[in-house]
């Protein structure tokens, strides 16, 4: 059995004056891959800003380890980049990662060193969500915290990034909390999964065990066939 | 060489040295013409500084400041886009200069007057256009880093509300210098030509800053010589020789 790394009770978000996320308790322990699960509007977001300190919260919030985190939020997509001349290079030194520790991690996540020096701008959709996960693996934290990494890119992009991911989650003992309103995600990654609905319910457990049919109306609604069928 | 162009070659190297090196910045935060309203809203303290007979950038920087303050508090509160923001300002800095300035004055306030530059004026023009380049340099990355997400910044434990009020301040700093090289209703120029001629032919951030730096004194060398020459007033002349450079960048672009 794993430690505990992180221990989450009787925890409330509020913004501007309205609840968002009410009463939820969950823990992590270490070397989980954890899936924050929920559909648009549910505040699987507003939860993540609350945990790494970006949005105020009450109620309880342990570390029981001192994190190193990384974190890769929602829409960081390549226009933000793409204006500016940065090269590869220029984006790990942002996080003051040294040379040889850059094409440690290009090479951990399949980029080729001739990468180094090209316009990050100017990769692939694919490759730069590679470079991305590099970027944020970089600063070696022990947790991950990962904001719809897959958004930007296709589907095919999608399972390669996911089975990329959990690669690394092994080969790194990696503790990963994941938000996304994909299903197959959940089924196919996760050791835990947490549910959010916009109705306030909320599951907490291994997901083949909680992610009964019932539940997954409680989450989607009406709609869930028709939702995993478009995914 | 006269002492006086010397004085004027020295500050609008410094200016346009530092402006250009901001301009970088400014051009990845989409802000380069941030610096446009701030210079009109410096007109109404270029308009003081002549009736009372001052430097330029000091009636040019209290109204600087006051802009910016305007512009901060106005994100804050109503979330507009900065373009929006952008729009308001420089109208209501136009509308508050023509009150106050005497047009029989206008000129200097509205061209810069860099080839009457003192030597007080050029002094404060090297140390404050060094103390610029050095606030960028030190806070390029953090920068750069809180433009492409605010959030992955603050969990690197970057104070993101410090180095916005140094790259704020650095604004100011640099609009109401620019307001002696150029005037008051070109200082956008000065950030948005030079780095947007550097981004055309750079692809690292290094290559990024120093040729937009460059590209930037060398305007200002050039527009002040050929004023000397042909007896044209310096500010127009400066922003010319920038807007040729930046021609010739074009064909070079890698889109």
């Amino acid at each position: 059995m794993s430690d505990v790394l992180l221990e989450v009770k009787n925890y409330n978000v509020a913004l501007d004056g309205s609840t968002i996320i009410s009463n939820i308790n969950f823990s992590v322990n270490e070397g989980e891959f954890l899936t924050i699960l929920g559909p648009n509007g549910s505040g699987k977001t507003v939860l993540i800003k609350s945990l790494l300190g970006l949005l105020p919260y009450a109620g309880e919030l342990k570390w029981h380890k001192k994190p190193r985190i990384g974190y890769l939020p929602q829409g960081l997509n390549q226009s933000s980049v793409r204006d500016m001349p940065m090269t590869v290079k220029d984006f790990f030194a942002l996080k003051k990662v040294k040379y040889e520790e850059i094409f440690k991690y290009l090479d951990l996540v399949g980029l080729e060193s001739k990468v180094f020096d090209k316009k990050a701008g100017f990769l692939s959709g694919g490759e730069f969500q590679r470079m991305l996960i590099a970027w944020v693996l970089s600063t070696n934290p022990n947790i991950l915290f990962l904001d719809e990494p897959t958004t930007a890119i296709d589907v095919a992009g999608e399972e390669t990034i996911y089975s990329l991911l959990g690669e690394i989650w092994k080969s790194q003992k990696l503790t990963i909390l994941n938000v996304t309103h994909d299903l197959n995600i959940v089924f196919a990654r996760s050791t835990h999964v947490l549910c959010l609905t916009r109705l306030g319910h909320r599951c907490f457990g291994v997901p083949e065990e909680i992610l009964t049919p019932a539940v997954l109306r409680d989450i989607y609604g009406s709609d869930i066939k028709f939702y995993k069928h478009n995914k | 060489m006269t002492d006086q162009l010397l004085l004027s070659l020295v500050s609008g190297i410094f200016i346009a040295g530092s402006a250009a090196y901001l301009g970088t910045l400014m051009l990845s935060k989409r802000m380069a013409i941030v610096a446009g309203p701030l210079g009109h809203l410096a007109l109404p303290g270029a308009a003081l500084a002549l009736i009372y007979g001052f430097s330029l950038s000091l009636g040019a920087f209290p109204f600087v400041i006051l802009g910016i303050i305007v512009i901060w508090l106005l994100e804050i509160r109503t979330k507009l886009p900065m373009e929006a923001l952008t729009a308001i300002v420089f109208a209501a800095g136009v509308g508050i200069a023509f009150l106050f300035l005497p047009i029989d004055k206008a000129e200097a306030a509205l061209i810069g007057n860099i080839s009457q530059v003192s030597i007080y004026e050029t002094l404060a023009s090297i140390v404050l256009g060094t103390a610029v380049f050095f606030g960028v340099n030190r806070s390029y990355s953090k920068i750069i880093l809180a433009n492409i997400n605010e959030d992955i910044a603050k969990t690197q434990g970057i104070n993101v509300k410090l180095y916005n009020l140094i790259y704020l301040g650095s604004i100011a700093i640099i609009v109401a210098l620019g307001v002696d090289l150029v005037g008051g209703i070109m200082t956008a120029a000065l950030v948005a030509i030079p780095a947007s001629a550097a981004r055309n032919v750079t692809k690292s951030l290094k290559q990024f800053g120093v040729t937009s730096g460059l590209f930037g004194i060398l305007s200002a060398i050039i527009g002040i010589l050929a004023s000397k020459l042909i007896g044209l007033p310096a500010g127009p002349l400066v922003i010319i020789a920038s807007a040729i450079i930046f021609l010739i960048t074009v064909p070079l672009a890698k889109v």
